[in-house]
């Protein structure tokens, strides 16, 4: 009987170390395959082994000294847009979702399906709209339009997914701290910001990388090459050249690509860690 | 027996923030005086060009007049640009009226209370109510102020250029002006044939898209989820961060990279086929093979969120939950039918359907890689893999064709949206949401 149930976890294991092999090969050897790319001489997308002869790091050096590629300038561009845009962002989100998980008022359940409605409105089909209205308030080709635009595109997308999450911890804790003599606002800084830190997590994160890769809104507000985001760069790369420079684009994506990664080391625990397993009784 | 409240409601009605200062509410009638002052200035110059804009959409378009016998260029009015301004500012004449309306429902409120003989609050304890009954909306005004501009007026915008004619080639100011045709543009849409075959076709595979691309990737991430918080499963950590590779990595950067890994001529997927001694597949040129690259592609890409999302969930369920059933002698599958999944859909129903919804609207995991190619000769300037979404965005800025691509937005919306706000109203997180407290 025992032996049995062993043997059953033993190839029940097994099988799921043999999928995770396999899942794990398949979510590395993209990003490997891109990386040893942006390493190997030439300029062909074809390569007869994945790992190159000899390594180069002459795309990389190409990229900042190039006068065509302005990539430094993109890069810090971009990196300024989104730590504005996923601060303001992630407090807008926060505050329409606790809004909407801790109280209960009249037009609640009208918010929450307006909200959910908007969501799903094609969202460049307001590019025209939104162009219109910058150029009406003279913020055309700047930074702070974009930063507007995300940070008011935010709790869109996030607020029900924050809420959703928001309505798992438990309220008796929300009860116990009103009893003390919390306010609303004091609830909201020392109970809920703490015990949602994994969703806070999530929604920076996504925040962040937004503007690393949206060229559609990048492309039409920002009109000079000084101004570009990356994303506007690499997606002017790939269309001018054809593809016909893949090593290049190599190096640019992995440029782009790591320090986002390296957050995303950084924040994993975090992100998955639910803080309040326990929290209710402890 | 004082009349207050009529009184002080009147008083209100005529100039904002009266009534409160006759309720000797002075900061907070000040304010409202200097809202109305703004406001006044504000609409004054602005208002009638409004009224004006919006019915019209301008009348003289931009033309050539003999100026001291030399042809000169004269600028008209240009539709779209009218149109805009009217717009904001009839947006903001409705804010007014709305803080118009609650400045005389104050004003009332107030002078009630004053009859029954209760002193009005002083400015302090204004803010302290707000701050303690009002607090979910005032936390709400801010978000929705955001909104309201970037999100609700652009759509009403784009709802209005649906019952214009503006497109190519003959509808394009400044040099023509745009007039209302009202519905013509969607009977072009649905009925005329060489649109509606392409509209069809397009809405077919988009919904087919949505639904398998949705399932692919909510299943597969709970499938690696589980498969990770096995009780047994060792380097949960390392697992974890392995598979979220794929989520780190920008979109945009692993949509161009995949298009280049799935290159028929060059790319690496068909140089190992080739090993195997299999003949390379024509991913991305092929009608059937594209599709079938674009759903993969996407699985690659979606899965982690997924992944991620229910790993949140799972570290939420109270482990007492699986101890309960443990004692009661459930094995395991049933501890996952009975706990597990019940707990996972009740916390994800909202963002399974917002990924439904965000699906059928996937604008880059089409655009960018395969650009809604292959080239489809039957369809009216889309593709084989266009989704309603991409062929809006290429009648908007290859072709001009605006009010088209406005009516097709309109058309996609109305699915999306009856179809979620009916499914998401009967999820438990809506109507039983305190259910777990």
């Amino acid at each position: 009987m025992i032996t049995s149930r062993k043997l059953a976890s033993f190839i029940r294991l097994g099988l799921s170390y043999i999928i995770l092999v396999i899942l794990a090969i398949a979510a590395i050897y993209p990003a490997l395959w891109i990386l040893l790319a942006s390493f190997r001489p030439g300029k062909s997308l074809y390569s007869k082994t994945l790992i190159p002869d000899h390594f180069t790091l002459a795309h990389y050096k190409e990229l900042f000294t190039s006068p065509v590629y302005m990539f430094g300038t993109w890069y810090a561009n971009t990196l300024k847009i989104a730590v504005f845009s996923m601060l303001i962002g992630v407090v807008l989100t926060l505050l329409t979702s606790y809004a909407l998980s801790r109280f209960r008022f009249k037009s609640r359940k009208t918010t929450m399906s307006t909200l959910l409605i908007l969501g799903m409105f094609p969202g460049f089909m307001s590019m025209i709209a939104i162009y219109l209205l910058l150029k009406e308030f003279n913020l055309l080709d700047t930074h702070l339009a974009l930063i507007i635009v995300y940070a008011a595109g935010a709790p869109l997308g996030g607020t029900l997914i924050a809420k959703g999450f928001l309505d798992t911890i438990p309220r008796s804790l929300d009860e116990a701290a009103r009893i003390d003599g919390a306010s609303n606002f004091g609830i909201f800084t020392r109970i809920i910001l703490p015990l949602s830190r994994p969703m806070i997590t999530y929604m920076a994160l996504t925040q962040f990388v937004g503007p690393w890769v949206d060229f559609i809104f990048a492309k039409l507000i920002l009109r000079t090459k000084e101004n570009w985001t990356v994303a506007v760069g690499m997606w002017d790369m790939v269309n001018t050249m054809q593809n016909s420079n893949f090593t290049l684009f190599a190096a640019g994506a992995v440029l782009i690509s790591v320090p986002i990664m390296i957050l995303f080391g950084f924040l994993q625990r975090l992100l998955v860690d639910g803080l309040t397993a326990g929290a209710s009784k402890g | 027996m004082q009349r207050y409240k009529a009184r002080a409601a009147v008083l209100s009605a005529i100039f904002m923030g009266l009534g409160q200062i006759y309720n000797r509410q002075f900061i907070k009638g000040l304010i409202f005086i200097a809202v109305e002052a703004a406001a006044l200035f504000y609409f004054i110059t602005n208002l009638g060009r409004a009224f004006w804009g919006i019915t019209t959409l301008g009348e003289s378009p931009s033309r050539l007049e003999k100026v001291k016998g030399i042809a000169k260029m004269v600028p008209g009015d240009h539709s779209i640009v009218i149109l805009i301004e009217s717009l904001i500012t009839l947006l903001f004449f409705v804010l007014f009226l709305i803080v118009w309306y609650m400045n005389i429902r104050d004003a009332h409120k107030i002078g009630a209370e004053r009859e029954t003989g209760r002193p009005s609050n002083t400015f302090k304890q204004s803010v302290r109510y707000i701050l303690d009954y009002k607090f979910a909306q005032s936390f709400l005004l801010l978000p929705g102020i955001g909104i309201l501009f970037f999100t609700i007026m652009p759509i009403v915008f784009m709802i209005m250029l649906a019952f214009t004619n503006y497109a190519a080639p003959d509808h394009i100011p400044p040099a023509r002006l745009v007039d209302w045709v009202g519905f013509e543009t969607f009977r072009n849409l649905l009925v005329l044939k060489s649109w509606s075959h392409t509209f069809y076709g397009v809405l077919t595979w988009t919904i087919i898209w949505a639904v398998l691309s949705t399932i692919t990737t909510y299943f597969g991430g709970m499938l690696v989820a589980l498969l990770i918080n096995q009780k047994g499963v060792r380097f949960k950590g390392m697992w974890r961060m392995i598979l979220i590779i794929p989520y780190a990595v920008p979109q945009m950067i692993s949509l161009l990279l995949m298009r280049n890994l799935f290159n028929g001529q060059f790319g690496p997927i068909n140089q190992y086929l080739g090993y195997f001694g299999l003949g390379g597949l024509p991913w991305l040129t092929d009608p059937f093979w594209a599709k079938v690259t674009v759903i993969i592609v996407n699985m690659w890409v979606g899965i982690p969120v997924s992944m991620l999302l229910i790993m949140g969930v799972l570290t939420t369920i109270p482990r007492d939950m699986y101890e309960a059933a443990e004692v009661d002698g459930a094995t395991n599958y049933q501890k996952f039918r009975i706990v597990t999944l019940p707990m996972i859909l009740f916390s994800t129903a909202p963002t399974l359907i917002m990924q439904f919804a965000g699906n059928i609207n996937n604008f880059n995991a089409i655009y960018l890689l395969t650009a809604g190619n292959p080239v489809n000769g039957n369809y009216q300037y889309a593709g084989s893999t266009d989704l309603l979404v991409t062929w809006l965005y290429k009648l908007t800025l290859d072709q001009n064709k605006n009010n088209m691509a406005s009516a097709i937005g309109i058309i996609l919306f109305i699915i999306v949206a009856g179809f979620s706000l009916y499914n998401y109203r009967r999820t438990k997180s809506f109507q039983e949401e305190d259910m777990i407290q």
